[in-house]
């Protein structure tokens, strides 16, 4: 630990130069930071889960330093890799769908509703 | 799925003597910030020209009676689109957080660092540091890439904390693609020079901006009797650069401190080899050519300058191209890319002296181990601006 230094807080720091208004209300893109932030520590979570889980199945009991120290070999890298792309690609369902429906033209569904209802 | 769907896990990237130790947690948050990296610029990369063709393009032909007729008149109608802000806004937000955890992981074990990097450095004339150079201002406007502090910027004096935040986060942006030691693009040169000039063994080469050094090293292992200098301005990045360059046997690599607009410390024709790696963007309009101007006179008749970067701006194009390679200027401090990309680096490599029949242009792709770093697939776009594919604007210096 380097006491000279607050590095929790340091860390977070800005980088100088304007950020650019991305979306209408601020406070939607504090949100939007807020919720990638634990998006992303949701993912460590379960990256972390995944190491205790395999290092339980091979070893039966394990230390906290056993989990710090656990480094996956090819197979099991590619398999927490497929698990964090899967996982991106679940948070980021609705984006994913938006992009889809930009490549469709769509009448809303109450038009529908009223052409079924007289045909 | 293939292997090469998914990039190799952080743990795989290499750790010298300098480099910062990550936490299991710390590792993993890496992983996430590739993954979605990955996720933004490949699977819904897409999503922007989708958005542009289907209602920016249309809306703006509707409005002008006309096609846009600049990459900044795209610019302006896409960061009207929903699509585009929340992608641009997704991208922002994920460099930021890389910035945090690379800050993290370093600030935590700074004490480490800078004992280590103190060990490697003191009483070795291979770094040598100017405390007249000053910060020129195009370094000064903004924090390159959102990294806070930038490459000059210090925590306490002294410390490491530039180069080593810097060193540690490369394999998130780039999506892995850099290879173990972020050299890719260095291990790329050595491939490129062996086969264009096979057995060419250069006396002297100068790397200018070299930040870490994370390019140079790879020369400098490679040709282990050739001098070679790195120059950068910023005294933070050159003090790692020199211990990671230590650590990993690159002896004959000495880091010193200097303005690449003033090499008159060299005298006319001092190196065989003059190279610039990703770094001409982040200069200014004035001090573009002068640069390449004082690298014209250091090089020696018969020498190569070479300069690897993103592929610049032309009429050939497409301006839609041009607009979402434009996107890291405008949203990811990088104020001086658009204007950079859009120069005729032919001329004013020919202003510099290099006649545009000795100058040539190549491609030059990433250089890894294929074993753990497999060929990255961006899906349908390339990630442009960030995939380790580089097109590389050189000259051989006419003999004398």
């Amino acid at each position: 630990m380097s006491d000279s230094i607050d590095w929790i807080a340091r860390a977070g720091a800005r980088a100088k130069g304007k950020r650019p208004e991305f979306l209408d209300d601020p406070s939607a893109e504090r949100m939007l930071s807020i919720l990638l932030a634990v998006v992303g520590e949701v993912s460590v979570l379960k990256q972390r889960l995944d190491t205790v889980e395999r290092l339980l199945d091979a070893k039966g009991t394990i230390s906290r330093g056993d989990i710090d120290a656990f480094l996956p070999d090819r197979e099991a890298a590619y398999e927490r890799a497929v698990m964090t792309k899967e996982y991106v690609a679940r948070i980021m369902r609705g984006v994913q769908q938006n992009m889809e429906a930009m490549q469709t033209e769509e009448r809303p569904v109450a038009d529908i509703s009223i052409e079924l209802r007289d045909n | 799925m293939k292997r090469q769907d998914v990039p190799p896990p952080y743990t795989a990237v290499a750790r010298h003597d300098v480099f910062p130790t990550p936490t299991h947690d710390e590792a993993a948050r890496f992983d996430f910030l590739t993954a979605f990296n990955k996720y933004l610029s490949g699977t819904i990369g897409a999503g922007n020209k989708i958005a542009y063709e289907k209602r920016v393009l249309p809306a703006f032909r509707a409005e002008h009676g006309r096609d846009p007729k600049d990459r900044f008149e795209i610019r302006r109608a896409m960061n009207r689109d929903p699509w585009h802000r929340f992608w641009s806004a997704c991208k922002r937000n994920s460099m930021e957080m890389r910035q945090q955890n690379g800050r993290s992981i370093v600030l935590r074990q700074l004490d480490r660092l800078d004992a280590t990097a103190r060990q490697l450095n003191e009483g070795r004339d291979t770094l040598q540091l100017d405390p007249n150079i000053t910060t020129p201002h195009y370094q000064n406007a903004v924090d390159i890439h959102c990294m806070p502090g930038s490459y000059h910027g210090e925590e306490r004096p002294g410390d490491v904390s530039a180069g080593a935040n810097y060193d540690c986060g490369i394999f998130a942006t780039t999506g892995g693609g850099l290879g173990a030691l972020s050299d890719g693009g260095g291990q790329a040169l050595v491939k490129w020079i062996q086969q264009e000039r096979p057995g060419w063994k250069p006396t002297r080469i100068l790397d200018i901006g070299c930040t870490i050094g994370h390019n140079i090293v790879p020369l400098a292992l490679a040709f282990p009797d050739t001098e070679i200098i790195a120059i950068d301005t910023a005294a933070a990045v050159l003090r790692y650069g020199h211990a990671r360059a230590q650590s990993l046997g690159a002896n004959n690599l000495r880091f010193i401190q200097m303005n690449a607009e003033d090499l008159s410390r060299f005298p006319d024709g001092h190196f065989d080899w003059v190279q610039t790696t990703m770094f001409l963007h982040e200069l200014s309009g004035k001090s573009l050519p002068k640069i390449v101007r004082e690298a014209e006179r250091v090089l020696k008749p018969g020498g190569l300058m070479l300069h690897l970067e993103q592929p610049q701006y032309s009429d050939a194009m497409p301006l839609y191209e041009q607009f979402i390679r434009d996107w890291d200027a405008f949203n990811n401090n990088e104020p001086f890319w658009s204007a950079m990309h859009a120069m005729d680096l032919k001329q004013v490599m020919a202003e510099a002296g290099l006649p545009r029949d000795c100058q040539f242009m190549t491609g030059v792709r990433a250089v890894v181990d294929r074993n753990v770093f497999p060929q990255q697939d961006f899906g349908e776009g390339e990630d442009h601006g960030r995939a380790a594919v580089w097109n590389a604007y050189g000259a051989w210096k006419p003999a004398a």
